[in-house]
């Protein structure tokens, strides 16, 4: 142990000495050697007697001593020494058991095994071991190693681990593949047909930690293979919110280049918009197929993109942000984009080299869209604290955004600038006075007034900068500017910048006639200093003299020559070569030719104005975000984004058959832990249905206003806890009876009501395993195929029943549940859990998940006791007004909820519509549009063709208001007229009674504990104190079954809810004058609603 | 991807190296020493060089340039992003992170880097798998280390890596099990010369540091949450629950992290907390110049003002600065022309005040624009916009934590020209 820290302290002292010598080699030998415990003495020695002591150490058998030396040679690795000729001893150690050792030999050996080829194949076998070992860390270290050793001769070793790895049952394993396929690529592009089979493959996997990985290896080696990506399209959309946040970026990027081959441009004037256009993305080919000839519509997948990729702007990573900002560039509707602005600008605040990265993107679009940054302008403000590059581009920006509204502003915060202590910072200011002086025609001579104060400054770039502007500017303008021109050559001897001194003297000579007094003075000037000025000027003077000698050459013509002759023997070459041009052009003689003549129009030609432009001006043209467009020259390897194409491809490309969906470790007879959604899927459903109605939640919650005491709460945390470990217990339980069970309970499944499981599964969305999901995918999917046939024949014939039956409703109160009925009631049920199945959505557990919680269900509670659909209780016969007829003109609207299952949809609730024409004509083509305006789906009823005066029909309809109350907004249209008619469902309403027996009911309460149960203590009024006005009132609120209650005051209702079946167990016990009412669900805000309803209903006196 | 890393200190010594794909020569960095030169200021260096072969994307850090090689196109931002959280890391690992540390630490740097880059692609960078595949070093470790053979790097795929929330290791274990939220608000402000603001806004971060045992869902919500215009939040937070409902719902990381950041922009009002009048000026004859600041508080609502320090960065021509202060001090470095007053508490009774000459170079001219102030200053116990926590709730787990909210108000880019 005492040597042990001797060593580590004197290798600390080794890399402080070499800090400081970095060169010298032999320097670092030394504190090298002292630190092996003076086994070298020289102190010079060579290089190789350094390394003889780490040598040593690896060769010894103690694994401490090993482990230093590996340590030592990683450090020299680190200082870029060459610790080479140590591989011998170092290969000997890679199959060590110490963990920290192997892992440093790895990084010896990918460092150094290109070089030593032969000696490294000796630690082939090991990494073709570790392959196989049960670790899933082990094996994918192994892949890591092996693809990162560049040695040609492994090659099919590779190519053959890399196979193997992307059927793994672990995800990181597969991860780690897709990692190894970019590297073998590198090193053998001979391999890539091959390795597009199993990025192909990869592609499939449904695992989120292997998407991005496999993409980019995608993106690397066969970005071209776009009808690779057709297949999983929507599934990259729909996982791309959970993927981590690199994979986000390289997909986002990816998708963004997809989408600009598939899909049609949204710019066109004539689109349609809309934001809900899901309706599409479910409905059937043919319905698309038919858009394509009408005005734009987005395609249902492209919106889908945009829809996914939205709440990504908010990621915490500013790569991810940035991507999702090209991406709405390059791909949303104009008017979308508004919405990238805000988080672009949130990005300034980051770390210097970001804000560099983001105010070039913000550049580029500012000069195609000014309104889209023009509200944040001051955010671009420049600090003095900023570094120059910053303070430039923000100058770039505020140029871009300026116009004649805010001019007066942009001119008053440059003015600021110009006078800042970095004099490039304040010259570039003067150049962005010139554009905006340039662009905005009404402040030209503003500006122009103001530069040529600036001429008067002390500091000379600044005065150079401004004649070069004010040059360019007077060139834009026509020449009425003589006095500026004077004032110019006034300041002339006082300016030594050469450029500007280029300036002015072009400046003369080009607007020789405006000032013919002072331009041959300056002329005469200048011919005195023409041997001292820069070459610039030189050039210029040349230019002066000629022009002068055209204009006035009484006066200059002497002049003139003195000046040609100073040119003729000057050092410059340029300059010799334009003097003698000149000569030959101006001045007369016999050798010049037809020429000369010409030579006033060739040299006072008028001169096109220089275009001030930004220098983002073409940067568009490289897709955003990309390094391509921070340089702004095309970088190696990146990939030109394609014209949007005239014509949609094939749109049916996407679409994914079911079994396809499968996942990728089918052949294994063990799936893989499938990597669950854990935000997009179950939270999507979770955070719809409980949006819009939290205020009650929060206000009910007590308002403290700070949760700085540990106070006590009363939320018993275990319920969860419990019940998701027995959750995965059973679905491990599954797992392994499931093989067996599976045909058997194929019929039975169809029958089971699926309340307790799915509850179950949806409380624990972030516990619950769906082992059994890829091997029931294909299962299931086969069963559902099969149902679903069978299904919309059902639907078709049943809902003519069900019309009957809800036409003439009958109130059963408290009755014991019959058999009969609820078979009938169940197999409605079932039918609707196969019917609405989208076909195109990609992932099997969306696509069923009651069959799937069926299944498990079945599994977990084999005997039938548990809960079972029934009837409703009571069927309210109070209906709502729709629409008025005064508002409809003359069409009036009335719904009620029938309290049934909803044949249309298992996550819908059913309403009757009464429809009355009160009018004294009949009313054609009532429908409800297509367009509707809110999230809900909502399922339609036929159009009605022709409603006689004074006639009303009764129509069915579903919606799904994914257990939230908000109201659903709609249009309701006849032939002529569209009214907007909304429906806003009573809390009880959006529940399924179920019954259970009493034990059930108190153990799923028992589950339901904690922040799931809310509860009140009441006031009964005393006409409600019997057992049946109890039961009355409770079931008319809401639409609950009666549980069978074997205690005389406690009264028991259980229900589920409609969209995600999670259970709702109402109990109220009599405690004579008073009532406890408890209500346990986990969807907790609808629990505290169904609360205050029931409270209402049991103190209110009355029927 | 990322090809190579080279870190390199402020004096130009290359002192670490790393490579994820075949080996780079170092002398690729003397682009980047061409450019470092040119830029005279390590801030001014351009974070992307462009080289013959390769591209150079660089970040400028606690002194040290993380220097990485890139061969192919690829967004730059996702480099950038990635060296910052490399930085940070290395913070996270060694509290701080300097070229002392990263040289006493070398073989875990190694390490690290080896786990977070895998072929140039991120591999892991949550702090939280990284922990569970790397420990930390710390002096217990070490010396427990040395004594049973056991090593630093884990055996086993943190689960974290498999799991939905990779951003959290399993099998937290607390004695004290606690949640401490840190709401802090820089003001980001231009005053002009006269006091009238040219830009305001606020710039918030929640910090958190969880110490809970389990598996805790966590419930934030707040007393006025549509303050919150923009926001960007850690991974680990429900953005669907925000939407709908304005609550901050997460399982959090274990330990220190950033939970969210967000943007009250200049469009709502942003109090100023403070009014600083100046007079700078330089004479035309005598080379010398006067300085008078007297700051006041403006808009603070009943809250004291602390840490109040005012830097100025004189013109070049200043030699020395002859001030008296009526509270804390002053230094006048005349090397780096940083005039710092050093104030403390500010007492609305009795306004502190510098005042004094500048004596500037002979015979220069005088400055053309007066220095602009930069301030500093904190507020202890709340947030200028007035966010306020209205409630964190626990779920998953049946211990009952101890919690806690601090806000803060710091002054971030605030600047009075003059």
């Amino acid at each position: 142990m005492l040597g042990m820290s001797a060593n580590s302290v004197s290798y600390n002292e080794q890399g402080s000495v070499e800090s400081g010598v970095d060169a010298a080699q032999e320097n670092s030998s030394i504190p090298a050697s002292i630190s092996s415990g003076g086994a070298a003495s020289s102190l010079f020695s060579a290089d190789y007697k350094k390394n003889e002591d780490l040598k040593e150490m690896l060769e010894s058998n103690k694994e401490s001593l090993k482990l230093e030396a590996m340590k030592r040679i990683v450090g020299l690795i680190a200082k870029g020494k060459n610790a080479s000729e140590l591989f011998p001893a170092v290969v000997k150690n890679v199959a060590s058991k110490n963990i920290e050792l192997k892992k440093l030999v790895y990084v010896y050996l990918v460092r150094y095994a290109e070089e030593q080829q032969d000696l490294a194949l000796l630690s082939i076998s090991t990494f073709q071991r570790a392959l196989k070992d049960p670790n899933q860390l082990i094996r994918a270290s192994a892949l890591r190693v092996l693809s990162s050793i560049r040695v040609p001769i492994i090659v099919p070793i590779m190519m053959l681990a890399i196979k193997e790895a992307a059927t793994d049952l672990s995800p990181y394993v597969r991860k780690t593949a897709a990692h190894a396929i970019q590297k073998l690529f590198s090193l053998d592009p001979d391999q890539k047909e091959h390795l597009i089979e199993v990025i192909e493959k990869l592609l499939k996997d449904k695992s989120t930690l292997v998407a991005g990985s496999v993409v980019m290896a995608f993106e690397e080696v066969c970005p071209d293979r776009i009808d690779l990506i057709h297949k999983n399209y929507r599934k990259l959309c729909n996982l791309l919110v959970d993927v981590e946040e690199w994979g986000q970026v390289v997909i986002i990027h990816m998708l963004t280049r997809y989408a600009r081959t598939q899909f049609v441009s949204p710019w066109r004037e004539d689109a349609v918009f809309d934001e809900n256009s899901e309706k599409a993305f479910y409905d059937s080919e043919e319905e698309r197929r038919v858009d394509q000839s009408k005005p734009y519509i987005m395609d249902p997948d492209h919106r889908l993109l945009l829809r996914n990729t939205k709440p990504l702007l908010q990621s915490r990573n500013t790569a991810v942000v940035m991507a999702v900002s090209q991406l709405y560039w390059h791909l949303s509707p104009k008017h979308e984009l508004s919405i990238i602005t805000k988080s672009l600008v949130r990005l300034l605040r980051s770390h210097r080299e970001v804000q560099y990265i983001v105010l070039q993107n913000i550049a580029t679009m500012s000069i195609q869209r000014k309104g889209m940054f023009e509200p944040f302008m001051k955010s671009f403000y420049v600090r003095s604290t900023d570094a120059t590059h910053i303070k430039t581009l923000k100058l770039e920006i505020l140029t871009n955004l300026a116009n004649e509204a805010n001019i007066s502003t942009i001119l008053r915060e440059f003015q600021t600038y110009v006078k800042s202590q970095d004099k490039a910072f304040a010259a570039a200011t003067i150049q962005a006075i010139g554009c905006c002086a340039t662009n905005i025609s009404e402040v030209t001579d503003t500006c122009l007034n103001g530069l040529v104060l600036l001429l008067s400054n002390r500091d000379e770039t600044v005065v150079a900068e401004s004649v070069v502007v004010i040059k360019k500017l007077l060139q834009t303008q026509p020449s009425q500017h003589s006095d500026i021109i004077k004032h110019m050559a006034k300041l002339f001897d006082n300016i030594t910048v050469p450029m500007a001194r280029a300036s002015i003297l072009w400046l003369m000579g080009e607007y020789c006639e405006h000032v013919p007094k002072i331009a041959p003075d300056v002329l005469r000037k200048m011919a005195k200093t023409f041997t001292d000025e820069e070459d610039i000027v030189k050039l210029q003077i040349v230019n002066l003299a000629a022009k002068l000698y055209l204009t006035n050459s009484k006066q200059t013509k002497l002049l003139t020559q003195y000046i040609l002759n100073l040119g003729k023997y000057d050092q410059n070459y340029d300059i010799r070569d334009r003097t003698r041009f000149i000569r030959q052009l101006i001045v007369p003689n016999e050798k010049s030719g037809a020429l000369s003549k010409y030579a006033r129009r060739i040299l006072m030609a008028p001169k096109p104005a220089p275009v001030l432009q930004s220098a983002f001006k073409d940067r568009d043209r490289f897709q955003l975000g990309t390094l391509s467009h921070t340089l702004n020259s095309q970088a190696s390897g990146y990939l030109e984004l394609s014209d949007w194409p005239a014509v949609a491809p094939d749109q049916s490309v996407r679409n994914v058959e079911v079994k396809e969906a499968g996942a990728p470790a089918l052949s294994k007879s063990k799936p893989a832990k499938s990597n669950e959604k854990f935000y997009s899927d179950s939270e999507e459903e979770e955070g719809e249905e409980e949006e819009g109605s939290n205020s009650e939640d929060s206000s009910s919650s007590s308002s403290e206003e700070s949760v700085r005491e540990s106070e006590s709460e009363e939320n018993s945390n275990d319920s969860n806890k419990s019940s998701s470990s027995q959750s995965e217990k059973s679905s491990s339980e599954s797992d392994s009876e499931k093989k067996k069970k599976t045909l058997k309970n194929k019929k039975l499944q169809q029958q089971k009501p699926d309340s307790k499981d799915r509850k179950q599964k949806n409380g624990n969305a972030v516990k619950v395993e769906s082992r059994s999901e890829s091997e029931s995918g294909s299962e299931s999917s086969s069963s559902e195929s099969s149902s679903e046939s069978r299904s919309e024949l059902d639907s078709d014939s049943d809902s003519g029943t069900d019309q009957k039956k809800n036409t003439k409703p009958k109130p059963v109160q408290s009755k014991p549940v019959i058999k009969q009925v609820e078979k009938k009631e169940v197999s409605l049920l079932d039918l609707d859990d196969f019917s609405p199945a989208p076909v195109t959505t990609p992932k099997s557990s969306i696509l069923s998940p009651n069959l799937l919680s069926d299944l498990q269900g079945l599994l977990i509670s084999p005997t039938a006791s548990a809960l079972q659909a029934s009837s409703p209780v009571f069927v309210p016969e109070t209906s709502h007004e729709l629409l008025h007829r005064m508002t409809g003109k003359g069409l009036s609207a009335q719904y009620r909820f029938t309290r049934q299952p909803c044949i249309y949809g298992n996550s819908m609730v059913s309403l009757q519509l009464t429809l009355s024409n009160r009018t004294d004509q009949a009313l054609e083509n009532i429908h409800i549009s297509e367009k509707s305006s809110t999230g809900q789906n909502i399922h339609r009823f036929n159009a009605i063709e022709r409603l006689e005066p004074q006639a009303s029909v009764t129509v069915s309809m579903g919606v799904d208001f994914n257990d939230s109350t908000q109201t659903a907004n709609f249009q309701l249209c006849t032939k002529e007229d569209e009214f907007s008619v909304s429906i806003q469902p009573a809390v009880g309403e959006l529940l399924l009674p179920i019954t259970m027996s009493e034990a059930d009911f108190t153990k799923e309460q028992g589950k339901l504990v904690g922040m799931n149960e809310s509860s009140a203590t009441i006031t009964i009024t005393p006409e409600n104190v019997s057992s049946q006005s109890v039961n009355r009132k409770v079931v008319s609120v809401a639409n609950l079954g009666v549980i069978p209650s074997g205690q005389e005051n406690i009264y028991r209702f259980a229900g589920k809810t409609v969209s995600s079946g999670s259970l709702v167990l109402v109990s109220v016990a009599l405690k004579d004058p008073d009532a406890m009412i408890t209500i346990n669900t986990e969807k907790t805000v609808m629990g505290s609603m169904l609360l205050r309803q029931v409270k209402t209903a049991l103190t209110n006196s009355g029927p | 991807m990322i090809h190579s890393l080279f870190l390199i200190n402020n004096a130009g010594d290359l002192f670490l190296e790393k490579h994820w794909k075949s080996v780079i020569s170092r002398s690729i960095c003397d682009y980047f020493f061409e450019a470092r030169e040119k830029a005279v200021e390590p801030d001014n260096v351009p974070p992307v060089i462009r080289t013959p072969h390769h591209y150079l994307i660089n970040i400028y850090r606690e002194k040290i340039f993380f220097v990485s090689v890139i061969q192919t196109e690829v967004p730059p931002l996702f480099v950038i992003e990635f060296l910052h959280r490399v930085a940070e890391t290395f913070q996270d690992y060694f509290g701080e992170c300097s070229e002392t540390t990263i040289k006493d630490n070398v073989v875990i740097v190694y390490e690290l880097l080896e786990e977070m880059l895998d072929n140039g692609f991120p591999l892991a960078t949550e702090s939280n798998i990284l922990k569970e595949l790397i420990r930390p070093p710390t002096i217990l470790r070490s010396m427990v280390n040395t004594i049973t053979g056991s090593s630093n790097v884990g055996e086993t795929l943190p689960t974290g890596q498999l799991s939905n929330i990779p951003w959290r290791r399993a099998g937290v274990k607390y004695t004290n099990n606690e949640a401490y939220f840190d709401v802090v608000e820089e003001i980001d402000a231009i005053l002009d010369k006269s006091g009238t603001t040219v830009f305001a806004e606020i710039q918030g971060v929640i910090d958190a540091c969880v110490k809970l045992s389990g598996m805790p869902d966590l419930t934030l919500s707040f007393m006025n949450p549509r303050l919150l215009d923009d926001v960007s939040f850690h991974p680990c937070v429900r953005y669907k629950r925000w939407e709908s409902e304005r609550v901050i719902s997460f399982i959090p990381p274990d330990g220190n992290f950033q939970l969210m950041s967000y943007h009250i922009s200049a469009q709502n009002l942003v109090a100023i907390p403070i009014y600083v009048k100046q007079n700078i000026s330089f004479f035309e004859t005598g080379s010398s110049g006067r300085l008078d600041i007297t700051v006041g508080p403006k808009q603070t609502m009943g809250k004291t003002v602390e840490c109040l320090v005012v830097t100025v960065h004189m013109p070049k021509v200043v030699l020395s600065a002859n001030l008296s202060a009526t509270q804390g001090t002053y230094n006048y470095d005349p090397v780096t022309k940083i005039l710092l007053w050093d104030i403390g508490k500010l007492n609305p009774q009795k306004l502190p005040n510098l005042k004094g000459s500048l004596s500037l170079q002979s015979g220069a001219p005088k400055p053309e624009e007066n220095p602009s102030l930069n301030i500093d200053l904190k507020i202890q116990q709340f947030a200028i916009s007035g966010l306020k926590v209205n409630r964190l709730d626990m779920y998953g787990e049946k211990y009952k934590p101890f919690k806690g909210v601090k806000y803060v108000t710091k002054a971030g880019k605030f600047q009075v020209r003059t």
